[in-house]
């Protein structure tokens, strides 16, 4: 099977007041169709911006220095601005953190869906309204008429992250980025979203890229997945593998930082240090600094991913094939 | 609910917030933020307090240290009645009960270096000579695993981690019996969390600390606390040790909670607990068991009765009128 989206080897930075800072250094991860793909790290990691990337949605100071997104073969990189929003939307939409800054607070929840639908497809106001109640009611939101006529703040997080959902769905897109789409929201409501972006992905056949900060989210809602670390790939392969046999050592201390009921009473194992702030400026693995397992290779170069199964990879030394 | 030893008794706390309007919008209107809530917390123990927004539980935080004026009710501290104390007697008595908030970042004056910040109680309680000072702040600051290099800084000019640290070395400065550590890692990274995590548990070993552990995060709760209330809707639904309220969660609330909890574990067999429905609000509750509207248990008694927290095995107290003892 062919990808749906392939990432290869993108580079971007930002300009800021000190200088360049090298958010991204060469992050590569390609997506199947129907599949839902985790993108997880720390702050800082470049899992928003890769997302951001895909859309072309970045700020001003952002630029991508080198590297190609592949949509179905055609490198979104070199499209027209007007090619690339009619593209967005319709092929690729897009969900954020927060629903009540994502929704315009002026206009009713009707209205601001049935323009994203007009937007993209030449219907009659009539069918763009059938087709708002008919997303509306895929995402189980009750009382479809009355969720036309409200406004944002009428409604919970919960109810506007469903809506958000409907949005990016109405117009049947390829892909679906969700970035953080459960952080601002209660764990019994995240769980409800959780298993609604599974069961969507099936009904309306679309890949779904999770951005999180969450190993939890990405267990239970993945599979497959990458794991960012200083604008690069640490890890990725299916998410069985990953959580059942993590390699790299930052995605092992990752998983043993998080506390469960079997840590209770004990220390608990923690990544010594913080991440880096400027990761491009670093020569050599951008984990180094922190890493228990630290040789003196992995400060003078940086190690590309390793494949290690079949589509299994690691970028440690490592994990470097016995000669 | 008796403990040996308590450093803290809570008895029928109460916070009912007015809502701006009056007699034009029809009677006044009330937030029920916390309701009847009766706790105690031993000297030396962690009580961990979780919920969703809005049950309650950051109110709670806030009235025993008198940050929100109760309502009603009684806050018991070293045997004396908070709610009866004067203004200043309450400031001389905050120098015993400390806080440490969620965002380093806005609970740090940006204008204040880490020195000053440090060493403020100890300048608006008078509890060292001048030119002391100093010294105890880098005493303050080596407890909590940063240094000298970091006196001159600024909170912007480090990482939400490190500001985390400062925040506490603040609260640990007059040396307190009680820290209310109101959702402290819930702004961090997951590798930064464990490290404060582990942390205040070194600190409440060194100094003996008693903890009100508030947080949204079940997983971080059983880590640090003895035992954990859950609250729902402003109302203590359960109440018991850390290990067997996790292990055997017994009220349907705490169950469809715990259930939520997406675990680090590819595991589908077992997938998440879906509570259907929103949290209702707290302007106009449920009457009966407030959890009745989203309770898979629900009969016609929980519309009208609210259930009392009672102790169904020794040391676990449930608010249900159909909780199964094991």
């Amino acid at each position: 099977m062919s990808a749906l989206l392939e990432v290869r080897d993108l580079y971007l930075e930002f300009k800021t007041s000190r200088g360049r800072l090298k958010a991204l250094n060469g992050i590569t991860f390609d997506i199947q169709p129907g599949e839902v793909f985790g993108l997880v790290g720390e702050t800082g990691c470049g899992k928003t911006v890769t997302g951001l990337s895909i859309l072309r949605l970045l700020p001003r100071s952002a630029s991508i220095t080198s590297g190609q997104v592949l949509l179905e073969g055609i490198d979104l990189l070199g499209l027209s601005r007007s090619q690339i929003e009619s593209l967005r939307g319709s092929k690729i939409a897009m969900i954020f953190q927060d629903p009540s800054t994502s929704l315009n607070p002026v206009f009713s929840i009707g209205s601001q869906i049935e323009r994203v639908v007009r937007q993209h497809m030449q219907v009659s106001h009539q069918d763009a309204r059938e087709k708002v109640r008919s997303v509306l009611a895929a995402v189980g939101l009750p009382d479809v008429d009355r969720i036309l006529g409200s406004y944002p703040h009428q409604l919970s997080g919960g109810m506007q992250q469903r809506v958000m959902i409907a949005m990016a769905l109405s117009c049947s897109p390829r892909l679906l980025i969700a970035d953080e789409p459960t952080t601002s929201l209660d764990v019994t409501i995240q769980a409800q979203i959780l298993k609604l972006i599974r069961d969507l992905q099936k009904k309306f056949d679309v890949s779904v890229i999770l951005i999180t900060h969450n190993l939890g989210v990405i267990a239970q809602t993945c599979d497959r997945l990458a794991v960012l670390y200083g604008g690069r790939v640490a890890e990725s392969g299916s998410t069985r593998d990953i959580f059942n046999q993590p390699q790299h050592p930052y995605t092992r201390g990752l998983m043993s930082a998080i506390p469960h009921p079997g840590t209770r009473g004990r220390k608990m194992a923690t990544i010594p240090g913080t991440v880096p702030s400027n990761p491009g400026a670093m020569t050599g693995c951008t984990f180094a600094p922190r890493c228990e397992l630290v040789m003196a290779r992995c400060k003078l170069e940086a190690p590309p991913l390793y494949l290690l199964g079949e589509k299994h990879s690691s970028a440690c030394f490592l994990a470097e094939p016995k000669p | 609910m008796t403990t040996t030893n308590p450093l803290l008794q809570v008895r029928s706390l109460t916070k009912h917030f007015r809502l701006p309007g009056g007699w034009l919008s029809g009677g006044a209107r009330y937030v029920y933020a916390v309701d009847e809530v009766d706790l105690e917390i031993a000297t030396g123990e962690v009580l961990g307090l979780v919920g969703e927004s809005g049950c309650g539980k950051t109110t709670l935080g806030r009235m025993v240290l008198r940050l929100i004026e109760p309502t009603a009710g009684k806050v018991v501290f070293d045997g004396q009645d908070l709610t009866t104390l004067k203004r200043e007697e309450m400031r001389q008595m905050r120098q015993q009960m400390q806080v440490v908030f969620q965002n380093p970042l806005s609970s740090l004056s940006p204008r204040f270096k880490v020195e000053q910040i440090v060493a403020e109680p100890l300048v608006t309680h008078h509890v060292l000579p001048k030119k002391e000072i100093r010294g105890r702040v880098l005493e303050l600051l080596e407890q909590v695993g940063l240094g000298r290099q970091h006196l001159d800084r600024f909170p912007h000019e480090m990482s939400g981690g490190q500001c985390q640290r400062v925040a506490v070395a603040r609260a640990l400065s007059v040396n307190p019996k009680l820290l209310v550590l109101d959702e402290p890692t819930s702004a961090l990274d997951v590798s930064v969390q464990a490290q404060i995590i582990n942390l205040l548990e070194d600190l409440k070993k060194a100094h003996s600390l008693t903890y009100l552990f508030i947080s949204h995060d079940l997983n971080i709760v059983q880590q640090i606390s003895d035992r954990i209330g859950v609250m729902y809707l402003g109302k203590l639904v359960e109440l018991g040790p850390s290990e067997t309220l996790f292990n055997q969660p017994l009220h349907p609330y705490t169950k469809a909670l715990f259930g939520a909890i997406p675990l680090p574990v590819v595991d589908r067999s077992h997938p998440l607990t879906i509570l259907e429905g929103n949290v209702p609000s707290p302007v106009n509750p449920p009457s009966g068991c407030r959890f009745h509207t989203r309770c898979p248990l629900a009969q016609e008694i929980c519309t009208q009765t609210q259930p009392e927290l009672r102790e169904v095995i020794p040391g676990r107290f449930v608010a249900c009128h159909f909780v199964e003892p094991y």
